[in-house]
């Protein structure tokens, strides 16, 4: 006589360590094997983009920190960007050089905690986290230096950076570029061969090339699954024409891919912080001459950067006032989480949590 | 560098192949019409020499007299972008087919636009609101909601 069985449904979070913040999986199981998966969002919604609405262009950045807050930096960059180039404001050539240090260097701190918390979802429990954490913690006195914050900077301006670099900035970064690659070696001679680490990240929740354009993913996500598609240099913006860099990519798009996508592009933030170090003008202002309630003309425009997690991108509509009419930001942690029912149905509940770790999701963005 | 494509010469072709679809097609934005947008989204992500597999930013604008709908579209194989708009007039029971059939990338945002605007995706595989309950009333992302 067959054993009689029936469709389990389970609910992994809001509140739930693998879930990386307040979001909910509503999963259906037979056994232990995931036959079908919901993601359920908006625990987090705090509304920004009608907030915005209120606000003047200025006092829409702290807005934006509160986004993808373990990257607040280029969210700060990217949403300036989108107003500059609504309002036509050019960024003075000391700004532009500050922002890519800044923007990189928070792309070298948001994958060490992508990959530290992978990991810990994987089962190395909070080891890894904590020698990631070491180095963050580096690139977090950096930024503290600058503008006095760790976690949420409020650094940018429409126009440039709020203040210049002090003068004990320049030797603190050169002393952290220089090391750093030790640590990364030191990050793969303990990762990389790890035979428990491989055995459950290799092939697991594959995401295939045709999927993964078609979901529109962007970031490592999309890299990994082997598409070379990276808007720092398909579509420079900024100065990114000036750096020599690569875009690394995997093939198989497995959980493996993705890890390891993340680790070359932390050594290539590395080589475009030396080059603009090097390239970057001495001395100069730091922010154009932008009016605090300045009125972009009437008209809309899309801004767009490579963010850590993705493309990242801000839609905005001016009628002309201090305030814009509509502000909308595009998430890319939310759209790459589109293809997580593709991923993990057929794979077990253990794998779903390394599946869902290797997506690097972050809530304040996803719910905005 | 992502060529944003010449928005007469699209609009000229697509023109073509589905007469009658075109509202507006200068200024760099391309205005079409509402009823024949599935068929567009077919025709711009399959014809040879557009090939729009990638869908980004898709999100929509109160306007009080009508709602306007803006795609962006990118060609990973050409490096081409374009921008497609849509305008649905009305306050109440506006619809638009949705283009999650043609790119999965509309899912959650076709969703989001529902929840937050109240314009509702015929075709949506499972048209639901996102980021609010169930129950919320109204749309906030609407000018008139207070």
């Amino acid at each position: 006589m067959p054993i009689k069985t029936e469709q389990f449904y389970l609910n992994v979070g809001p509140q739930h360590p693998s879930t990386h913040g307040v979001f909910r999986l509503r999963l259906s199981l037979d056994g232990e094997v995931v036959t079908d998966v919901e993601p359920i969002v908006g625990y987090l919604h705090r509304g920004i983009e009608k907030l915005a609405e209120t606000r003047t262009y200025t006092q829409i950045i702290p807005l934006t920190d509160r986004l993808d807050y373990l990257a607040s930096m280029t969210d700060n960059v990217a949403y300036c960007m989108a107003v500059e180039k609504l309002a036509g404001i050019k960024v003075p050539e000391r700004a532009e050089y500050i922002r890519i240090i800044f923007s990189e260097l928070m792309r070298v701190s948001s994958h060490m905690m992508a990959v530290g918390f992978y990991l810990n979802d994987c089962g190395a429990f909070f080891t890894p986290v904590l020698y990631m954490w070491r180095e963050r913690e580096k690139i977090l006195d950096l930024f503290d230096m600058v503008c006095g914050q760790r976690l949420l900077y409020n650094y940018m301006r429409v126009g440039g950076v709020s203040q210049d670099l002090p003068d004990e900035f320049m030797p603190a970064i050169k002393k952290f570029v220089a090391e750093m690659p030790r640590y990364i070696g030191e990050y793969n001679q303990l990762i990389k061969q790890n035979e428990i680490f491989l055995a459950r990240s290799k092939g697991v929740g594959i995401l295939p090339r045709e999927t993964a354009i078609n979901i529109g993913a962007s970031g490592p996500v999309l890299r990994a699954s082997g598409v070379k598609w990276d808007i720092r240099k398909m579509d420079p913006y900024s100065i990114y024409d000036r750096f020599d860099f690569e875009i690394p990519t995997g093939e198989a798009g497995d959980c493996y891919d993705r890890y390891w996508v993340r680790m070359q592009e932390m050594t290539q933030s590395l080589r475009i912080i030396e080059q603009a170090m090097s390239q970057m003008p001495a001395k100069g202002p730091v922010c154009a001459d932008v009016p605090q309630f300045f009125r972009p003309p009437a008209g809309e425009t899309y801004g767009y950067i490579e963010a850590p997690k993705g493309n990242l991108g801000f839609y905005i509509v001016s009628d002309g006032s201090i305030a814009p009419y509509r502000l909308h930001i595009y998430p890319p942690t939310l759209i790459n989480i589109t293809a997580l029912k593709d991923m993990v149905i057929g794979w077990k509940v253990a794998d779903l949590i390394i599946i869902f770790g290797s997506m690097d999701v972050v809530l304040g963005e996803i719910d905005r | 560098m992502t060529v944003a494509v010449n928005t007469e010469e699209t609009g000229k072709r697509i023109a073509e192949a589905i007469p009658g679809s075109v509202v507006s097609s200068d200024k760099g934005s391309l205005i079409v019409d509402s009823k024949a947008l599935a068929q567009i989204a077919d025709f711009l992500k399959n014809t040879p020499g557009m090939e729009f597999d990638y869908l980004t930013v898709l999100t929509a604008a109160d306007y009080l007299d009508y709602f306007e709908v803006v795609y962006r579209l990118v060609s990973l194989k050409n490096n081409q972008s374009l921008i497609l708009k849509t305008r649905v007039y009305g306050r109440e029971n506006l619809s638009l087919p949705s283009v999650t059939p043609v790119w999965r990338a509309a899912y959650y945002q076709e969703r989001e636009i529902f929840d937050l605007l109240g314009i509702k995706f015929e075709g949506h595989p499972d048209l639901r609101r996102l980021l609010l309950w169930e129950g919320f009333n109204g749309h906030p992302l609407r000018r008139d909601y207070l």
